[in-house]
């Protein structure tokens, strides 16, 4: 299933500095509410999650609870060559996630 | 038989609203108890573990984000810094840090001259009206801030689903 959108424009040209959009779908638990029954919900958070392009590391962000669900980000790159965008994060419970996606310069 | 039917559809219904509101009540006081939020901390007791006494100062940061934000649990916050982004002189980190929240640090950026501008946006929850505050590390080790009051009409942290 896919777990995360990333957007940037299209027609990217060398040198220019291009906004990132990116959409993560995690519930991201606070571990202060209960559900329906009355039972604290425990917490699950995105803890680290990273951005690649290349072999560069562009963006790493540490969020916390204070961060709303369905997390989203929004950051700006500078392009230089076509290159391989990765994104991937971890979580509490340790499950870790991954995106890929070209990013290509023309 | 009309009569009775109509006082057995309504014992039914306040049953049923009884069923549908007991684990929100019961919910709603343990939930007081476990949370330490509703206090609001000092300016100081804010950035002093990030800053630890290094230059602070309050200029080229900008904060875009609702005056009154209608629901706590997603409020868009955008923060944009003034930098020339270059290999000398560049932000390494920005962090976004709530007044009133349990959690102080929402979030932590790092940035790098590779971004070509120190601008990111994202979607904070918040513990009722408060003083957001953006602070940004630059490469030579000081620091800039940037606060902003939030009104929050639907605190984050009150529903129970």
């Amino acid at each position: 299933m896919n777990m995360a959108r990333v957007q940037w424009p299209d027609n990217v040209r060398a040198g220019e500095v291009v906004k990132v959009r990116m959409l993560i779908q995690h519930p991201m638990d606070t571990g202060y509410l209960q559900d329906f029954t009355g039972k604290l919900v425990p917490r699950n958070v995105i803890r680290l999650l990273t951005c690649m392009l290349g072999d560069q590391e562009v963006f790493r962000v540490e969020p916390s609870s204070g961060i709303s669900a369905q997390p989203f980000f929004e950051f700006y790159v500078r392009s230089t060559a076509t290159a391989e965008f990765k994104m991937e994060w971890t979580d509490d419970k340790g499950a870790k996630g991954q995106h890929l996606q070209i990013f290509k310069v023309t | 038989m009309k009569a009775e039917g109509c006082l057995r559809r309504k014992g039914l219904q306040s049953l049923l609203l009884v069923g549908v509101a007991w684990p929100w009540l019961n919910g709603r006081f343990a939930h007081a108890q476990g949370m330490s939020s509703g206090r609001r901390i000092s300016f100081e007791d804010m950035v002093q573990p990030i800053v630890k006494g290094a230059k602070l100062v309050q200029r080229d940061i900008k904060i875009e984000a609702p005056i009154l934000a209608d629901n706590g649990s997603l409020v868009p916050v955008q923060v944009q810094v003034q930098s020339p982004m270059s290999e000398q002189d560049h932000v390494t980190h920005i962090y976004l840090l709530s007044q009133r929240n349990p959690v102080t640090q929402m979030a932590m950026f790092q940035l790098g001259p590779w971004n070509g501008r120190a601008d990111v946006t994202t979607r904070v929850r918040l513990a009722g009206t408060q003083d957001l505050v953006a602070l940004a590390r630059l490469s030579n080790g000081e620091f800039r801030y940037n606060q902003m009051e939030i009104i929050v009409t639907e605190s984050a942290c009150v529903d129970a689903s």
